[in-house]
């Protein structure tokens, strides 16, 4: 079987490739560029395609191939209309896929299953690093509004900390706002620091 | 009691308005109603957000809720239409070298001479081994339906004689520069951006090729609305509300600047503004005109499902996809529009209401007081260019008289 795996992201579209090479007999070709989209798919032939949800190609795609004579005729997401809950599955995780018509489901399944699958670990990565990044931002703000205090206070740093986690605890706020209202204060006042 | 939630989906173009007005104007929470809004950038999304539960409801392409229900492209789901966001609002923006060819500067085009200057143009640039290719937003969109009723009015047959391609609107200005096409057929503000850039001019608006012709639409699954009936009422009045509210002009300004905020439209206010007081700039640097009836989102009952509008779309499905006429699918599709809940949805309030659902479409010759109920309904002229008259109980004989190209 052959899959086109098409998404803007190069990231993502190796997880993909990466977790299709388990599912054994198929044959996986990554498109990450819109230019030229359509002559490349019609080169690879594929059986399923599988693009992100959110592509702004997929109105031209699809296009494509409702006019097209050069590959079979794909149709959206799955052969069995009856498979809502799969679909909607497919949806949350911001997966759409395009299958020849006539295929069968048991073949399909497995398939759309993982892409499903690697795409929320894709997100959750997402997440992950987003809330990192949030966090290390978090630290460089405390880490700031502790150097205002050392300075216009004669504070030590412990002491500033303390100042910081006990005004954070009684306004039922997060150390990071408080030291970010002390950073914007601090630079609205003339700063120096 | 807190306000019910909805999430409508919807794509980053003027005509996604209403909804959005609603909910920042206060008119859906007087209906208990809170809309949340999930942004797309193509219309497959949009539908698929729409069919598997993503969303409640959606700003859909008319011709989109009637593929939809038919299963062209996709397993067929039922949608229900109970309300249209609006009529026209898109025009054909032309490379500056095409547009030079077929249209006096300046102006805007008037539909027949500038069909037979493209048609001349099509057949010497042919000479030259190339071809004239357009850009549509999708497949089953007005914009298509209307450009190749245009085109083959004169002559171009829109399927040999040009390449019409599928483009997302986001991307018509980019395309244009880039020539990977010569002209293109979008809502605004797309058109207005590809101006501002230089990349285009816009040639004709679509009130030029119909009138009154039936734009966007509020689409929901039709088993949704069955289900809560009342809630659906409650929509309907909160966009009325944001309809009355968006054509009048002390409120221009703000909506203009709500629109074009970085959840909506992330767009030019001033672009949106334009396109929303039916003024448009036609070239780079020159100044806007005006354009009676460019978009039309309240008056003359525009928000009512007229199920002959319904039916045209269908005749031009037939047209283009080539398939054979068939009265049970026409029936589908006239299901679709659902004037019955319109009504009892503002049934006791001081809108005119038309008496009918159905019309012959491009009737109107000149204002007509139609048989309303509470208030006084005056139609305007909704003609076709050809003057033709679409009668949705002769759709096989209307497509027969059409011309074969």
């Amino acid at each position: 079987m052959r899959i086109a795996v098409i998404d803007e992201n190069p990231v993502r579209a190796a997880i993909i490739e990466d977790g299709l090479a388990e599912v054994g007999e198929c044959d996986v070709f990554v498109i990450s560029e819109r230019a030229g989209m359509a002559k490349n798919i019609e080169t690879i032939d594929p059986d399923v395609i599988l693009i992100d949800l959110g592509n702004p190609s997929r109105d031209m795609l699809e296009e494509y191939f409702a006019v097209s004579r050069a590959i079979a005729r794909p149709i959206a997401m799955f052969v069995e209309q009856s498979d809502d809950d799969s679909i909607a599955a497919a949806i949350d995780a911001g997966v759409s896929a395009y299958i020849v018509d006539g295929l069968s489901q048991r073949r399909i399944k497995p398939i759309l299953d993982l892409a499903v699958r690697r795409f929320q670990a894709f997100s959750r990565l997402q997440t992950e690093l987003k809330e990192a990044r949030d966090a290390l931002s978090e630290r460089n703000i405390i880490d700031k509004a502790k150097q205002i205090l050392i300075a216009k206070r004669q504070l030590s740093e412990p002491e500033a900390h303390k100042m910081l986690r006990d005004h954070a605890m009684n306004s039922n706020k997060r150390m990071a706002e408080i030291a970010e209202a002390i950073v914007t204060a601090d630079s609205l006042l003339g700063g120096g620091i | 009691m807190s306000n019910e939630q909805l999430n409508i989906g919807f794509l980053p173009l003027v005509d996604a308005a209403l909804p959005i007005l609603a909910q920042e104007h206060g008119f859906a929470e007087a209906e208990n109603l809170s809309f949340k809004f999930t942004r797309d950038i193509s219309w497959a999304s949009v539908l698929d957000r729409l069919q598997y539960g993503h969303t409640d409801m959606a700003h859909l392409l008319a011709p989109l809720a009637i593929a939809a229900t038919l299963g062209r492209g996709r397993p067929a789901k039922k949608l229900s239409v109970p309300f249209i966001l609006g009529l026209n609002g898109n025009a054909i923006t032309m490379s500056l070298s095409l547009a030079d060819a077929v249209c006096p500067p300046g102006q805007l085009g008037d539909p027949h001479q500038v069909g037979e200057r493209l048609k001349a143009e099509i057949i010497s640039r042919r000479a030259q081994g190339k071809k004239v290719r357009f850009g549509v937003v999708h497949r089953y969109s007005s914009h298509n339906y209307k450009l190749r009723y245009w085109l083959a009015e004169c002559g171009i047959a829109p399927d040999s004689d040009i390449d019409i391609i599928t483009i997302a609107p986001p991307f018509a200005a980019d395309a244009l520069k880039n020539e990977e096409v010569d002209a293109i057929c979008v809502g605004e503000p797309w058109n207005s951006v590809a101006v501002e850039r230089g990349v285009g001019r816009i040639v004709l608006v679509t009130a030029q090729i119909w009138r009154r012709g039936v734009e966007k639409v509020l689409a929901m699954p039709s088993a949704a609305l069955d289900d809560n009936r009342d809630r659906v009422h409650h929509v309907v009045r909160a966009l009325h509300y944001a309809a009355k509210h968006f054509v009048d002009p002390e409120n221009w300004d703000k909506n203009a600047e709500i629109l074009a905020r970085s959840e909506y439209l992330d767009g030019s206010a001033k672009l949106i503004r334009r396109a929303i007081s039916d003024r448009v700039m036609l070239s780079q640097g020159s100044d806007p005109i005006d354009i009676p009836d460019f978009m039309f989102q309240y008056r003359e009952a525009a928000n009512f499902p007229w199920i002959s509008q319904a039916a045209w779309l269908y005749s031009q499905m037939l047209r283009w996809d080539g398939l054979d006429y068939s009265s049970e699918d026409q029936k589908r599709v006239e299901q679709i529009f659902r004037p019955d809940v319109y009504r009892a949805a503002l049934k006791g309030m001081d809108t005119p209401m038309p008496g009918a659902n159905s019309k012959l479409e491009g009737g109107v010759e000149s204002p007509l007081p139609v048989g309303s109920t509470q208030a006084q309904l005056t139609l305007g002229a909704d003609p076709f260019f050809d003057k033709r008259i679409f009668d949705p109980t002769a759709v096989q004989s209307y497509l027969d008289k059409l011309p074969k190209i």
